[in-house]
């Protein structure tokens, strides 16, 4: 906590020193690259459970995890009056859990029972806005003890004659690499050695289109649909099954996954004060798993600068074909796991969040824009919780 | 499905005016947004992790572990 408001106070001085620049009131649009914003995003997730994959789907799913990002945009027009974009982001996430902790059964707190992931990216995007183009290109990374993610993305954005309208085209890949950090009790010696566990890929392509619409002066929508193609290892190499004569064995799925996600979202203005936005996503797999989420969230505006949202949201699915719980699989079958994420089961998530962005600014310095806090609680049918509470500063 | 292609055909069958920007207010407001907000980052990571389904919107489609 002490370390994000002197992050923000560092914020806060700096563009401080920014705003004794003179300022231009002509309406012409600068060439020099300017600030446009910077937020700094910090997360708390607990979570219980009591189906950990890792110890065949009994076990704690005891884990907490402090997520903090960081991001910053700059934008810039060329001389052909093109607008140019500029993000950089840096997330750092610290975890703590049970269920890791028992790769080794024996260990009381092993070197897995805590991580730290780190994940940068950096994005560019044009836009011609009397055309009503955008082309966008992003880079990230994402890093971990046991993985190790390269992803990229580009994407052309086209607006309608009117500007009400506008169509996306998104391509997406994610070429990752698993640790194969196995159960200490299923390694050989030749695997054993501490600190030096074989990679294997997993790859990820994802293309995605979307188009939104505004109906009226108070309703707007969306519509999106993902193709994504997974290929590679997609099994969790400590994840352990145990079959029916209770032999322990690792979790092994198939080498492919073709996911087709499609949804739909809306957002109305009722009256002056309240906000009505969903969202609706149908999803199918060819593992099997079929899935619907609901989710409402209702921003009612307390005053133009102060607003309160309350949100429900409900998710079921399916359950993939592969899954059984502990000691329930047997030795004819071909792929098999008991992790929980995959099974049949519901649930819902409500919270509420509250947003403030006073006109002169937060404490009345001018650059602290916005303060939002959301919290969250969440349940599924088969037995795990959680709570979430997040944080989002933002300075202009 | 029937869902999705029921929402569709209404918003279809909906007239939609061509709203000129001074009329965008209320559409510009930052609660109309269309898409997951920042502050939703985490919880949205989450879900995808704890959950079988993903993407379209609704939490990335891939790039990190979710191991635990």
């Amino acid at each position: 906590m002490k370390r994000i408001f002197l992050t923000a106070a560092a914020i806060c001085a700096l563009l401080h020193a920014r705003s004794q620049a003179p300022t231009d009131s002509t309406g012409f649009k600068s060439r020099q690259l300017k600030l446009e914003e910077i937020n700094l995003v910090s997360s708390y997730y607990t979570q219980n459970g009591d189906n950990a994959a890792v110890t065949g789907g009994i076990g704690s799913e005891k884990l907490t995890d402090i997520a903090n990002v960081f991001d910053i945009k700059l934008t810039k027009y060329d001389k052909r009056f093109r607008k140019h974009t500029f993000g950089a982001e840096i997330g750092i996430d610290h975890y703590t859990s049970a269920s890791s902790d028992m790769i080794d059964l024996k260990a009381n707190s092993s070197a897995s029972h805590a991580d730290t992931r780190f994940y940068p990216s950096l994005n560019w995007s044009v836009a011609n806005e009397k055309k009503g183009t955008t082309f966008t290109l992003g880079a990230s990374s994402s890093t971990e003890f046991d993985y190790q993610s390269f992803g990229a993305n580009i994407s052309v954005a086209k607006k309608t004659r009117n500007k009400n309208g506008e169509f996306t085209a998104k391509f997406q890949t994610y070429l990752d690499h698993v640790s194969l950090v196995i159960p200490v009790e299923l390694r050989t010696v030749s695997n054993g050695r501490e600190h030096d566990y074989p990679t294997t890929p997993r790859n990820t392509f994802v293309e995605s289109l979307s188009y939104s619409q505004i109906i009226n002066t108070k309703l707007q929508v969306m519509f999106l649909a993902d193709l994504v193609q997974q290929k590679g290892y997609l099994s969790l190499p400590f994840h352990r099954v145990y079959f029916k004569d209770l032999t322990v064995h690792q979790e092994n799925l198939p080498d492919s996954r073709i996911k087709i996600p499609l949804a739909f979202r809306a957002s109305y203005f009722l009256g002056d004060k309240f906000v009505i936005k969903t969202y609706y996503r149908f999803y199918k797999d060819d593992w099997g798993l079929v899935a619907h989420t609901v989710d409402i969230e209702v921003p009612v505006k307390i005053t133009p600068f102060l607003s309160i949202s309350p949100f429900y949201r409900y998710y079921t699915q399916s359950g993939i074909n592969y899954f059984a719980p502990y000691a329930a699989h047997t030795a004819q079958e071909q792929y098999y796991t008991s992790n929980f994420d995959l099974s049949k089961f519901n649930s819902n998530f409500y919270g509420a969040g509250i947003r403030i962005a006073p006109p002169k600014g937060i404490f009345g310095q001018e650059h602290f824009s916005m303060i939002e806090l959301r919290y969250g609680h969440y349940t599924r049918t088969n037995g795990l919780n959680s709570d979430i509470v997040s944080m989002n500063l933002k300075f202009k | 499905m029937v869902v999705l292609s029921s929402v569709m055909a209404i918003v279809s069958f909906t007239s939609c005016a061509s709203v000129k920007e001074y009329q965008k207010n209320k559409l510009n407001d930052a609660e109309m947004t269309l898409g997951n907000r920042k502050i939703q980052k985490t919880e949205t990571s989450f879900q995808t992790y704890r959950e079988g389904a993903s993407g379209a919107n609704g939490g990335k489609d891939g790039g990190g572990c979710g191991c635990n």
